[in-house]
Parts: structure tokens; sequence; C-alpha cells
């Protein structure tokens, strides 16, 4: 380009304020801050009463209370929560539980979306009579509490063999994700444009094909939401494990809570606290490394109960 | 006195420099208008004349009252969005008084004016409606009677119009026209689009990288562009640009294309001295090379048209002169000579020449 | 013919979904409400009842009880949650230092399971370890906050702990309201002047009116499935003083086994939770789709 043409007779700075304005700290700006670091606070009180809790040695916790720093730190209580903590008889600590819950995780996250995918996107392209009761039906499963299910579902569970075992929880929860799934991708399909459906049906592609080849890798934006959302919503699950799981197949959550119920003696609050950090570490680990993800799958699935 | 006066402006975004020392003068009821493409500064330099956004450094007076540090409410401006930006959920009436109300300005003064400008605008049927209720160009008029009831003398405009189709942007054009005439005021409008920029302005300031290139009326713009970049982006079909040298004859001078071509330049002003055998880019508007000899000075090109655009009243052709692209505008009934070789005539006083940095000749 | 076999071949992709609705969705509530309608106790017997089971349960204290609890939590948790969320986010919003430290760290709560959150606040409450105990141990010997152990505070632990699970919810939905507001919008009130209190209130509000919805709804489906976080918590207690429908249910289909009382409570839950929500489900997935078609 060319060097710019001053042709503008410059003007003399006149009296009063130059440049930018000052800045001022005032009171409202104190209060916001103020307001935030109190709720900051607020909010993380409890992971800082779990974490100095876990590394304390007993004794500190008898006599200093919960809040308190730790004066001698000490990661036996995390060994033992892990590894030795007693549930009634059982001294394996909780990772049973860990591993229990990473074996129901790992299916019944890539069933669920895969279902949940393929039936938004047959919702969404494919006219289907009935399509409208169907996901009305969903919806409905999305917002009603499982109180109303679960009976006759242990029923059926025991009539066909299937009650304690890893397969009808995994298939509770394609149940339960079923709505959730579906609305996300369904949504998400709705916003691709139908021209890219109609192209795809003119070079020949049929109902799979296109869902596999086309739609499948366009997904992968949601397909992140979606494993969000389920990896710590199945993590997080209690009632689930609790009603079907059965003793051999107890999540992580279920078991969390034997481990800490009370028993004789002295409540071993360092190795409880641990236990706990450890049981939140899968969905916390998911939330801190997914940062805005995560939120755009709150807002996604934003009937998430 | 000077409406609004820009003094040694400066803004800059981190460690971009947006606008560097920036100086313009804008007299009272003038009309001007900010042009030029995206990211060049224009709407940086309204929203700082605004008071929406920091300033590094300068100074901005409006009214004669150095408004540097002021609110924007303060600054006795009025302004108009692109996106509308009506309060949603507020009745027509609702957000032409909103601002009044806030103020504590006294009922019969508010009625008063939402009246005014409802008059104004032929807003009247519309003052019970919700934005949502209305159409692009209706919202865009609320829009405006908004600024207007804030009884500004200095009104701002930031693309108002460029989310319109174009038949309202051409009606909405010629309103705005007529509103500057009645009220008197001041206006600053940013726009990008030239026909805007020359229909509407008493004077345009083309905006390039954050620099005012030319600040003239809107025919001194088209005329005689103050370099090749005001040169090319005001105008459609762009200027053609012809490259060549220019050569001293005692007291003439002529220009000699890259294909031998020699054109006398008697009629031509030159604005900066030029040696002999200098390089240059002569400018030639469309409009301004003609099949047929007119009057004057008309200096004869070869050139082959191979392309006919008809465009109603007129007609483009498109071809080359010695080697470069070449457009000329014709009227519709004339006859086109397409794919072979044919002489155009140029009227040397409305043409433009460049040094090689750029700058008119 | 082709056309033919591709139509099979949707309802092939739909079929996971047809066998869920119809067998775990429909099938199941049908067969919960039939239940409902018999004396079964601790094994589904077919002898009709009729509404005896209703009439057992709106007799029994700690029914109506838990009903009270479900909507004291509801309107204190979703009232408080919504307000302390919008005041997060408004401020979040006002280009602060560190907002994303601070979003991370209002949300964080929301990824944790009930149990852990339930866990947590039970030490913190909890008079023989948490704030009490320090507190006397900083020399306030008669001080007491025990909130957890009697009977008429115990839901509001409940709550406390609720509101600190959801509270970066709302924060998040109403940030990302916030952000998709018009620019245009705050540089037209600040040359009309409007002080920024005003224009939150009498503009900003209205307009997120959708957030408003939508995380009132999130957070009621929270309401009436709370069951874990009471669980763990209170244990319903002290008594069954901070009881609530689902562990109800719970509690009368497993434990206590009485089905048919447990399965009308269920009923009576679902009765509920579709007369809120009916409206609301057809406004926002089927009304809005009509005109297009």
């Amino acid at each position: 380009m060319t060097a710019p043409i001053h042709s503008i007779a410059s003007t003399p700075i006149g009296e009063g304020p130059t440049g930018s304005a000052p800045k001022r700290f005032g009171p409202a700006r104190l209060g916001i801050y103020a307001f935030l670091v109190i709720s900051a606070l607020f909010f993380l009180l409890p992971l800082y009463v779990m974490v100095v809790t876990s590394v304390k040695p007993m004794a500190e916790i008898r006599a200093g209370g919960i809040f308190a720093l730790p004066m001698d730190m000490t990661f036996e209580p995390w060994v033992k929560a892990w590894s030795s903590a007693c549930t009634g008889l059982d001294c394996r600590g909780i990772s049973p539980g860990f591993w229990n819950s990473v074996q129901i995780l790992i299916p019944s996250v890539f069933l669920s979306i895969f279902v949940g995918a393929l039936t938004g996107y047959a919702l969404s392209f494919w006219r289907v009579r009935g399509a409208n009761l169907l996901f009305a039906v969903l919806l409905m499963g999305a917002f009603l509490p499982y109180q109303v299910f679960i009976y006759p579902l242990v029923r059926i569970y025991s009539a066909t063999g299937m009650f304690s075992t890893i397969y009808a929880l995994v298939l509770t929860h394609v149940i339960f994700g079923l709505p959730v799934m579906t609305l996300l991708f369904r949504n998400y399909y709705a916003g691709i444009p139908i021209d890219l459906f109609k192209a795809a049906r003119v070079d020949g592609g049929r109902f799979f094909s296109i869902f596999f080849r086309l739609m499948l890798p366009m997904s992968v934006p949601m397909l992140v939401v979606a494993v969000i959302l389920q990896v710590t919503g199945i993590w997080n699950d209690f009632i689930m494990g609790l009603t079907f799981g059965g003793l051999a197949n107890r999540p992580m959550t279920v078991q969390l809570t034997n481990l800490v119920a009370p028993t004789e003696g002295e409540i071993a609050y360092n190795v409880n606290m641990a236990a706990t950090i450890m049981t939140a570490a899968v969905p916390l680990v998911v939330y801190f490394i997914s940062g805005r993800w995560f939120v755009r799958g709150i807002a996604a699935g934003a009937v998430k109960g | 006195m000077s409406s609004v006066s820009i003094r040694n402006l400066k803004i800059t975004f981190g460690a971009l420099n947006v606008l560097e020392t920036l100086n313009l003068e804008i007299a009272e009821g003038e009309f001007i208008v900010l042009l030029g493409p995206s990211g060049c500064g224009k709407s940086t330099l309204l929203n700082a004349i605004a008071g929406l956004l920091d300033i590094t450094d300068g100074q901005i007076w409006i009214n004669g009252r150095n408004v540097t540090w002021s609110e924007p409410h303060d600054r006795g401006i009025g302004m108009v969005f692109q996106s509308y930006a009506l309060y949603p959920r507020l009745t027509v009436e609702g957000n032409l008084s909103f601002g009044l109300k806030m103020a504590g300005t006294p009922k019969a003064e508010i009625a008063r004016r939402v009246a005014d400008a409802a008059r104004i605008l032929q807003l009247e049927p519309l003052l019970k409606r919700q934005p949502a209720q209305l159409s692009g160009g209706q919202r865009q008029r609320v829009a405006i009677g908004r600024a207007l009831v804030r009884d500004a003398n200095v009104l701002l405009f930031d693309e108002p119009l460029s989310n319109l189709d174009a038949k309202l942007r051409t009606e909405l054009r010629v309103e705005i026209k007529r509103l500057h005439k009645s009220l008197g005021s001041t206006m600053i409008f940013v726009t990008h689009d030239q026909v805007e920029a020359l229909t509407l302005a008493d004077r345009v300031a083309v905006m390039h990288n954050g620099v005012i290139q030319q600040f003239a009326t809107p025919k001194e713009i088209y005329q005689r562009p103050i370099n090749r970049f005001v040169a090319s982006f005001v105008g459609s079909p762009q200027m053609n640009f012809l490259t060549g040298t220019i050569h001293r004859r005692d007291e003439a001078s002529l220009f000699r294309l890259t294909d031998g071509t020699e054109i006398d330049l008697t009629g031509y002003q030159f604005r900066l001295p030029v040696e002999d055998r200098q390089p240059a880019t002569l400018g030639i508007r469309p409009e301004q090379a003609q099949l047929q000899p007119s009057s004057n000075h008309a200096a004869p090109l070869k050139a082959l048209f191979t392309i006919e655009e008809p465009m109603g009243p007129d007609t483009l052709l498109w071809g080359t002169v010695a080697g470069e692209t070449f457009s000329i505008r014709i009227s519709a009934d004339q006859v086109a000579v397409i794919g072979e070789e044919c002489q155009v005539h140029v009227n040397i006083a409305h043409t433009s020449l460049f040094d090689e940095a750029g700058e008119r000749l | 013919m082709k056309q033919g076999s591709i139509r099979w071949s949707v309802y092939a992709g739909l079929t996971p979904a047809i066998l869920i609705v119809v067998f775990a969705y429909v099938g199941t509530m049908i067969w919960t409400i039939g239940i409902s309608f018999t004396d079964s106790r601790m094994l589904p017997v077919a002898r009709f009842a009729g509404i005896s089971q209703y009439v057992r349960l709106f007799g029994s204290d700690r029914w109506l009880t838990s009903l009270q609890n479900m909507v004291l939590f509801g309107v204190l948790m979703i009232g408080i949650s919504l307000a302390l969320g919008f005041l997060l986010a408004v401020a979040l919003d006002q280009r602060v230092r560190a907002e994303g430290f601070l979003r991370t760290v209002i949300l964080y709560p929301y990824a944790m399971s009930f149990i852990v959150t339930g866990l947590v606040w039970q030490w913190i409450l909890g008079p023989t370890l948490g704030i009490q105990e320090t507190v006397r141990g900083w020399g306030f010997e008669n001080f007491r906050f025990d909130w957890i152990v009697q009977k008429e505070t115990a839901i509001y632990c409940v709550v406390l702990a609720g509101i600190w699970h959801a509270a970066g919810l709302v924060m998040a939905i109403m940030l990302a309201g916030l952000r998709g507001i018009d620019q245009d919008l705050w540089k037209a009130s600040r040359i009309d002047g409007i002080k920024p209190w005003r224009f939150y209130l009498h503009i900003v509000i209205p307009m997120l009116r959708p957030s408003f919805i939508s995380a009132t709804v999130l957070l009621s489906l929270g309401v009436v499935k709370l069951y874990d976080l009471v669980l763990v918590l209170t244990g319903g207690g002290p008594g069954f003083s901070s009881d609530v429908p689902a562990k109800f249910v719970m509690d009368y289909l497993f434990q206590r086994q009485n089905i048919g009382l447990a399965t009308a409570a269920a009923t009576t839950l679902l009765i509920t939770v579709l007369c809120v929500l009916t409206p609301w489900l057809y406004a926002e997935y089927f009304r809005a789709e009509r005109p297009k078609e």
C-alpha cells in the first residue's frame, strides 16, 4: 500500500482531559470481587476439607477438627482407602468398586451413545410414522423419577436371569441414557443442512451407510459432549448400581457408602475422605480436562436429570 | 466552530495499533461518511466518538466541549446500530422513551419528544407494537427514533443499513438524507458501501489501516482520488489501471503505455512535479473512456473487447488495453464491437495519474 | 422394492429405541400403576384392592412429611440457586480478573455425585466433627450448629448441599445467556445513560427468560429425583423428618417390603410430574415445529 497522505490539517490539542479515562476501582467493583471471592470460598470449602483431612493422621483430626491445615502430612489414609479399608468383612479397600465402575462405564458409555445417536439420526432425517409419539415418550422418560420403572425392571431382570449381573447394569444405563442422548443428537442433526442428507440419498446412500459414513464422522463434537455427559453421569450413578448391581458388581459410589458407614470403633475420617476423593476423581478429571465442553454438554443436554 | 473535533486520536488494542494519530474536524450540520473496508478502523473511530471504548491517547471534542473522559450519555449524541439494538419486550413507545424515563425527564416532555420522533419517522401506527412484530426497515426507523428523542445535535450511525435488503436500503437511505435536511444536525455515518457514502455525504473520509486516506466531497473523492487505494476502493466497476512512463517534452508531457501507445497529457492537472521517464500508472474510470471521440483532448487507445454486459441503462464492455484488463461503460443504444480491435477515446482531464508509491501526481 | 427395503432399515435402526420405549418405559409404567391398585406386599399379587393403597398412603405421616419436604426443598433450592447463580453470572460478566478460574471453581460441584456431595456436607455440618466442633475448639464452648441432627432443620441442610451442587449450573446457563446478548444493546443503554442495575432489571432479566426456564426445569428434575443426597446426608432423619418421596418409594420397595404402597407412591409422583411437565414439553418441543411442516 501507499504511504498515507495527511491531507487533513492537524488540530492542536486543546485544554482538558487527554487520552484514556482514569480507571477507578470503585466500591461497586470492590463489592463484585468480594461477592465472587466469598462465593468461591463457599464452593471450595468441601474440596478443601476433603483434601486436607485425607492427608492428616487421626490424632490431628481428633485434636484440630477438619478445617485446620495438616501439620504432619501422611498419605497412609490414601493407601488404606484404596487397598485395605474394610467394608464389613471385606478388607480390599475401595479399589474393587473402582474396577467395577470402570467395567460398567466402558460398555455403558459406548452403547448408550451409539443407540442415542442412531435414534436421533433416524428421528431427524427420516420420516417414519409414529416418530413424534416415540420422541414424546422418550422425553417423558427423561423427566420421570426412576422409582416409577424400577420395580418392574427388577422383576424382568430376575425372570431373565440378568439380575445382579453387569449386563443388567449396562442395559439399565442404555435405557435411562437414551432420552438425553437422543435429544442431544436429534438437536445436533437438526442443525446439519438437510441438503447434505439429500445429496447423500441421491448418491445412493442407504439408512445405515449414511449414518456410518456421513453423519457419525460429522458428529465428533457431539460425541465428545456425549462422552463427557455419560462418563460423569454413569460414574456418579448410585441408585442403579444399588438396585441392579448386586454385591459382586456394585459400583464405586455404592461401595463408598458402605465403606464410610459407621462401624464399631473410631471412624477413620481421613480414610473415608480419601476414598471420597477417589470416587469423585474421575468426573472431576473429566471436568477439569473438558472445560468449556462440559458447559456445552450441560447446555446441549438441558434435560439431564 | 466545529461540531465534532478529533485531535491526535490513538487507539491500541493490546499491541495492535487500530488508529494512529488521527485528526478530523467536522463542521456543524455536516453529513460525514466514514468509508472503508472491514477492519479499517471506521467503526472503532465511531465508537470512540460515542465514548463506548477506551482511547489510548488524544482528545475528542463535541460541541466545543472536551468530552474525552465523558460518559456516552453526557456527550450530546444519539446513536443508531447495525443490529438495531432495540430493547426486547418493550413496545416501540417504550423503546423510544426508556432512556428519557431512566434519566428522569418530566412526563410531558417525554410525550412531546416521542410524539415528535414518531411523526418525523412515521412511527405513529407502530407505537404499541413489540420490536419482534416489526420488519427490518421499521426496526431501524425505531432505532433512529430512539436516537432522535435524545435531542442530540450529533447523530452517529454504525452501518445502519447493512442488515436490510437492497430495496429497503435504498428507501431508508433517502429517508436518512431527508432527515438530515430537515433536522440540520451533524451526522456521522459509518459504512463499507460506497454508494451510501457517495449519495449521503457532504464529505467522505476514506479509511484504510486505521488512517484517513482522503477527506473530501464525494465528487472530489470520485474524480480526484488522492491515491491508488481510494481510486480502486471507490467506483464500480473498478477504475482501470494502465502502467507506463511519463515523458516530458518541452512544455507538454505524455504517457507511454507498455505497447508503445503515447497519450498526450495536455489538460491533466498535475498535483506534484514529475520527472522525465518517471514510471507511473494511469487510472481511467470506465465511463471516461468512449468508443466515439468526444470533444477535446480525447486520446485514442487500441482496445480489444471480448465480453459485453448489458446493465439496463448502459452496457459494460470488458477486454484489454496494452495487455491489461480494461472496461468501459457505454450507453445501451451504442453498438459494441466485440472480438476485434477498436479505438477508445479518453478525456485526459478526468483521468488520474499515480506514481510508483500510489500517490496521485 | 428398493424404497421398501430402505423403510425396513429405518425401522431396524429404530428398533432399540422402540423396544426400550415399549417395554422399559411404557410397560413398566403400566405395571407399576397396576400394582398400586392391588394389595401386594412382599410379592406382587393380582388381588384388586381399589384405591386402598392410596388411602393408606395419604394417611401416612411419613408420606405427607416427605411431600412437604420435597416442596420445601424444591422452592428453596431452586429459588436460591437461581438467584445466586444469576448474581454470580452477572458478577463474572463484569470483565473480572481470573474469570476462568472462578467459573471452574463455581461449577465443579455439578460434576460431583450426590453421594460425594452428601458425604462431605455431612462431615462439615455434623456437630461432632465439622463447623460446631471447630468453633468450639476456638474457645466458644457454647456454640451450637447442629441443624443436621434436629428434626425441624435437617431438611435445610439438604437444601444447602443442593444449592452447593446446583448453583454453578445456573451460573453457567445464565452466563451463556448474558454472553448471547447483542453487544449493541449494551452500547445503546450506555448512550441512553441507563444505570447498569436498571438495565439488568428491565432489559436483561426479561431477555434471559428462556435461560431461567431451562435452569428451573433442570433443577426441578433434580428435586423429584432427590434420593442419594438425602440418603447419605441425613438418611431421611432424624426419624423421617427429612424424608423425600423418592426415598419413601425405595424404602417401601426394598426394605419394608410393601410394594403396593410403594407403587402407589410412585404413581402419585408420576402423576404430579406429568401434570407439571406435559404443558411445558408440548410448548417446548412440539408446538414450535408445527408451523414449519
